[in-house]
């Protein structure tokens, strides 16, 4: 199917024109993703207002709001940072900042991909009362988790603060590595969004997985704790590298050359089977819901 | 006016799949209920055929009514027109801006505000911010929310509800207005002063597709009738010929008959 649809609502944009045509071509396909990527991208206002609206509908009536999650976050970190540097026998100062990062970061991946996960199927009502392009949806759950991250973060600071680690200029190194993941975020969204909108078995089996993921990737432990014979866990681990790029400029350290190109390359197998799954389940996707 | 709006539908069929659970028993139960109407596609599963080769072409100035019973297919051709369900054969075109009203809540989210609510339609229509304060202001008077704007849907009485979702789906004017009968059903008192609301909108629309099981609702508002059964077009005409086919006697005047369209 071919559709041109610059904006269906805009009554003073000049004759819109909608094509559906059944029996596509991989290159019509892929016109279309293209077109709803970039018809989601002009209602970004729209979408971060939804995610927005998502947080403050989350927190409504509660006194401290989404500072609930700073404090729990907190609690968490302090309680746990105290106990693991203490069962792994490491140095408090060294440890419990790295801890401190790595489980802020490491919440706000997880969740991305688990709430991408249910980025379409929540949106069962908007998807079957008006034509919006999928990607909305999609930047919809980034930005309510961005906004979460940036409340985890003030966690961060504070035990920075305490143990005095000032990463410095370095720190605009992770730079880069977010807009990775501002990418990759994306790209899992849209893939798992609507894999998971056909399969309902899929969010329970990623949840498994996720948790998973976190005891085998360096979260609450420090890659140089691990012993050469189980280095090929960090090798094999994209989970590994994707974290990296944006924990080793904020602890004042650089993400060396080879795990930069095992993200890169990892990003670029996520967004290309992303853009093939999602091009082919586009057109299916509100009969699946 | 431009003029130049058109939907063409060419041998257009949608097909459901049904996916969740589509265990064998489930499958001789929903084929005993629906029989006849369901297939199996290429793959084997086994699919509702909700519309099969259905053809029509409409240019600017046309009203047409959608009649049928229940399940004929009318929402899934208008969700279809409105480009939310894609079909698996034949092809649709359409030239001009397009509104698709089709339940009352369109995407309301009840948990958030009034205000809210107003604003994400707003934004939904890509309009800017003077624009956005004005479809407030022209909503918020219409539906005569007052304090309420500051308050969650949820909250609302059912009477207000109805004068939302309706103050909120008139205030954008489209070119090809699409609609199932849910407008129209107001109460009776709402609809004196909804009806102007409504009739300024659907004249100033260039081309009405409005799905419909009250005959006189649509004898009134269309110039043309397409009857659908079972997902395939039966009749196809001028609505006194179309209704008495799919009535099985005349339609009686409206205003004759002492009824409203409300």
């Amino acid at each position: 199917m071919s559709i041109t649809l610059p904006d269906s609502l805009h009554p003073s944009s000049a004759s819109p024109r909608l094509v559906v045509q059944a029996g596509r071509t991989t290159r019509a396909r892929t016109f279309l993703l293209a077109q709803d990527v970039i018809d989601g991208t002009r209602l970004w206002r729209l979408a971060f207002t939804l995610g927005w609206l998502d947080i403050k509908l989350r927190y409504r009536g509660s006194v401290l709001g989404p500072f609930w999650l700073t404090l729990s976050t907190g609690a968490m970190v302090g309680a746990l940072g105290v106990l693991y540097s203490t069962l792994f026998k490491t140095n408090s100062t060294d440890y419990i900042p790295f801890f401190a990062l790595s489980q802020v970061l490491w919440t706000f991946v997880s969740v991305v991909i688990l709430e991408g996960c249910t980025c379409f199927t929540l949106s069962e009502s908007v998807i079957r009362s008006v034509r919006m392009p999928f990607f909305v949806h999609a930047i919809r759950s980034l930005v309510r988790n961005a906004l979460v991250l940036a409340h985890n973060v003030l966690v961060v600071v504070v035990v920075f603060a305490i143990y005095r680690i000032w990463p410095g200029w370095h720190a605009l190194l992770a730079l880069p590595g977010l807009v990775l993941w501002i990418i990759d975020g994306l790209a899992v969204s849209m893939l798992l969004g609507a894999v998971c909108a056909r399969y309902r078995d899929i969010p329970p089996i990623i949840a498994s997985l996720m948790t998973i993921a976190f005891f085998v990737t360096p979260v609450m432990w420090q890659p140089k704790q691990i012993g050469k014979s189980l280095n090929w866990l960090l090798a094999g681990n994209p989970f590994f590298d994707v974290l990296e790029v944006v924990r080793a400029p904020l602890l004042g350290t650089t993400a060396g050359s080879h795990i930069w190109i095992a993200a890169l390359v990892f990003s670029a197998v996520l967004c290309a089977t992303a853009w093939v799954g999602f091009a082919h389940a586009r057109a299916r996707i509100a009969f699946w819901i | 006016m431009h003029g130049d709006s058109r939907v063409e539908v060419a041998g257009l069929s949608v097909f459901f799949p049904l996916y969740h659970g589509s265990s064998r028993s489930l499958k001789k139960t929903v084929l005993a209920a629906a029989a006849g109407r369901l297939a199996q596609d290429r793959k084997q599963r086994v699919v509702v055929e909700a519309l099969r080769d259905v053809s029509f072409t409409l240019r600017a100035g046309d009203r047409l009514g959608l009649v049928g019973g229940n399940g004929a297919g009318k929402t899934t051709l208008l969700r279809t027109i409105a480009g939310i369900y894609e079909p698996v054969m034949g092809r649709l075109e359409i030239v001009g801006s397009l509104h698709a009203l089709l339940d009352a809540n369109l995407g309301m989210n009840t948990d958030l505000t009034g205000r809210e609510n107003i604003l994400l339609r707003g934004l939904y229509s890509n309009l800017s911010r003077p624009e956005i304060a004005r479809l407030e202001e022209d909503v918020r008077e219409f539906a005569e929310l007052g304090d309420f704007m500051d308050l969650p849907v949820r909250i609302y009485s059912s009477g207000m509800v109805v004068r939302l979702g309706f103050a909120l789906a008139t205030a954008i004017r489209p070119r090809i207005l699409v609609m199932d009968e849910w407008l129209m059903a107001g109460d009776a008192s709402f609809m004196d002063k909804a009806r102007a609301r409504l009739e300024d909108m659907v004249s100033g629309a260039e081309i009405l597709v409005l799905a419909s099981h009250t005959a006189a609702i649509v004898k009134e508002w269309c110039d043309r009738v397409l009857w659908l059964d079972q997902g395939r077009v039966r009749d196809d005409g001028a609505p006194d010929q179309v209704l008495e086919r799919y009535l099985g006697h005349p339609v009686e005047d409206t205003k004759a008959a002492g009824m409203s369209v409300a």
